[in-house]
């Protein structure tokens, strides 16, 4: 178990290292575009580290997790609007709401389980969808187009890409703090053993409901923090954040990386984001290929792909 | 206002055929393997393309209808032999994640043949116009077509499951598949009739639908989390469930689209009380989901969460 824990130091040193010179590497190869597809990368590992915590950890395959995307997003482009533009009060509207919607209906989706859970995450990220694309006041189905990023106290450091890109760097490392130091918890230990007997824990005195509630709400306002670095790289807010693609999305993220593996999320929103680049290259219609591989890496290797990783969560 | 809540109350309940339509083979397939299919929807979009080009083949709406329904039983064969059937005894997971991709092929595959734009098509003579129903209210025929097309197709389906021998083996199967598997009953055999089946029926949704709205690569991604939303309120298994469900469903969602903005003029303003109907009318269906599911988890007609 230590040299394990040893490993995982030194390949998280390895991917925060690698990132932290990424714009370096940017600046010699005259490629300033590295550092927008980094910050978008950054921003979806962000999400699907927070995935990780409850379907790797939780066993709660949450089908709705781009819902939190979208709430961060829209709190950037309203407090924006409304003239408020600071990056602390954006995330703290981002986490506060991402927070409260995964309490309501994480509540009312516990009280399921399995194939149920899955499709009433997914049912409920249709709504907050539903609920965007008719705002006509921020543009509806077009969305929102921001005039200028996030300030930080009242300065538009974050104009410079760069910058935000470190930024999203600085926010990545602490949530992965943070995550391993909730995973390494006592409660982080209930949490895993909910997933495995949940029964047992009860009868150890447990309430596994608490736990997982807690953890789905820790997840969504993680993923609004991604949600708001999103914002802020794209200028843009649409309801599009919230489409049940990027879901299926967020989820073969973590599958790719490896479930309950928390670097494994990184390393698998990175690996998905790069490919997707690097397929549409080739042709605006790179789903057709992102899909056909999804579907021949789950027929073919002999477990489907969780089967490929350690503590496989159903 | 009567007859404007009777017009809208025949739009609910149109909607609620073609949602039962939809869910009566998501539902079977998920109670009998308990296998998430999250490709169905684009089945229901590939039914709609294909009554558009048969149709202009033949000339016909009617002869497009009649190729279609087969043409989507082959689709779903196709696709049980050479995806589903591996998939059986993998986790949830694992279905999800192949059948997402499925859903990204089939949205690009439709979007090289067929094109991003929108297709329409224009029903046929003999439906076309309407008829008056109550006063001065007159109703397209060919919506009233669509509903009584899907209430047959209901009754079909309640007779085959209660009154046959393949529709005993499916209620055995949907309660206990491994039990209904040790009697000798060829589960892998029935599931493969049952998605061929509901892919089917998810084709003839499609084509019922294509000259109402209109046929477009994002059609059934709406469609499909409706569809989940009916079997999650009915029950998963329950075609019973699933038929009240779709009912409950599509009324609900029109008459809240149509009669949520006027009911909250009566607390606001006319021009906030619009904007904010349009905001919640949406929504009002998943609220009904969470509402049954806080009351009770396993659906209405469901046996076990």
């Amino acid at each position: 178990m230590t040299r394990w824990l040893m490993r995982r130091r030194v390949a998280a040193w390895a991917i925060f290292g690698g990132f932290a010179l990424l714009p370096l590497v940017a600046a010699l190869t005259g490629d300033p575009y590295l550092v927008v597809v980094a910050t978008r990368i950054l921003a979806f590992a962000m999400a699907a580290l927070a995935l990780d915590l409850i379907l790797g950890y939780g066993g709660m395959v949450s089908f709705g997790h781009a819902a939190y995307l979208g709430i961060g997003a829209y709190a950037v482009a309203i407090l924006s609007r409304a003239g408020i533009t600071d990056l602390g009060a954006h995330l703290g509207v981002a986490v506060v709401a991402g927070a409260g919607f995964a309490l309501v209906t994480g509540a009312i989706s516990l009280r399921t389980r399995g194939i149920y859970f899955i499709m009433i995450t997914l049912a409920f990220a249709q709504m907050a969808y539903f609920f965007f694309v008719s705002l006509s006041a921020y543009g509806g189905d077009d969305g929102v187009t921001l005039t200028a990023r996030s300030t930080v106290l009242g300065q538009d450091w974050l104009a410079d890409d760069r910058v935000l890109y470190y930024a999203a760097l600085a926010m990545l490392a602490g949530l992965y703090l943070l995550c391993v130091a909730i995973t390494g918890s006592r409660f982080g230990r209930v949490l895993t053993g909910a997933r495995e007997n949940p029964l047992r824990m009860q009868a150890v005195g447990f309430t596994p409901f608490r736990f997982q509630l807690t953890a789905f709400v820790i997840s969504g306002a993680m993923t609004a923090i991604a949600g708001v670095i999103l914002a802020n790289q794209a200028n843009f807010v649409s309801p599009s954040y919230m489409n049940w693609h990027r879901s299926g999305e967020l989820v073969v993220m973590v599958v790719l990386g490896g479930i309950g593996n928390l670097l494994g999320a990184i390393a698998g929103a990175t690996l998905a984001l790069l490919l997707e680049e690097w397929l549409a290259l080739f042709t605006e219609h790179w789903r057709l290929i992102f899909g056909t591989l999804l579907i021949l890496v789950v027929l073919f290797s002999r477990d489907g792909l969780t089967g490929l990783f350690r503590g496989r969560g159903k | 206002m009567t007859s404007l809540f009777l017009l809208q109350l025949l739009n609910g309940v149109q909607l609620g055929v073609l949602l039962f339509l939809i869910a009566a083979g998501l539902t079977l397939v998920f109670g009998i393997m308990d296998f998430v299919n999250l490709a169905h929807g684009v089945i229901y979009m590939v039914g709609a393309y294909l009554v558009v080009m048969f149709a202009g083949m033949t000339g016909s709406y009617g002869l497009g209808l009649l190729l279609t329904l087969p043409a989507t039983l082959v689709i779903g064969l196709v696709l049980e032999a050479l995806i589903f059937r591996r998939l059986y005894d993998r986790p949830h997971l694992d279905q999800v994640l192949a059948t997402f991709g499925l859903v990204m092929v089939v949205t690009e595959l439709v979007k090289i043949i067929w094109g991003q734009s929108p297709l329409s098509i224009l029903p046929p003579d003999a439906l076309s116009g309407s008829v008056p129903l109550v006063g001065a209210l007159r109703y397209p025929v060919f919506r009233l077509a669509v509903i009584a097309a899907g209430l047959a197709v209901a009754v079909g389906l309640w007779l085959v499951i209660t009154r046959t021998r393949i529709g005993m083996r499916l209620r055995a199967g949907a309660t206990n598949r491994a039990m209904v598997g040790a009697l000798g009953v060829d589960i892998g055999r029935l599931f493969t009739v049952i998605f061929a089946f509901g892919a089917m029926l998810a084709g003839f949704a499609g084509a019922m639908v294509a000259p109402i709205l209109s046929v477009d690569p994002g059609m059934g991604e709406s469609v499909l989390i409706l569809a989940f939303v009916v079997i999650v309120i009915g029950g998963i298994g329950s075609v019973k469930g699933a038929f009240a469900g779709a009912l409950l469903v599509g009324i609900v969602d029109t008459l809240g689209r149509s009669f949520g903005p006027i009911i909250l003029r009566a607390v606001m303003e006319p021009s906030a009380a619009a904007q904010t109907g349009r905001v919640l009318a949406p929504m009002l269906v998943y609220v009904l989901m969470a509402a049954i599911l806080a009351a009770r988890p396993q659906g209405l007609f469901g046996a076990r969460p």
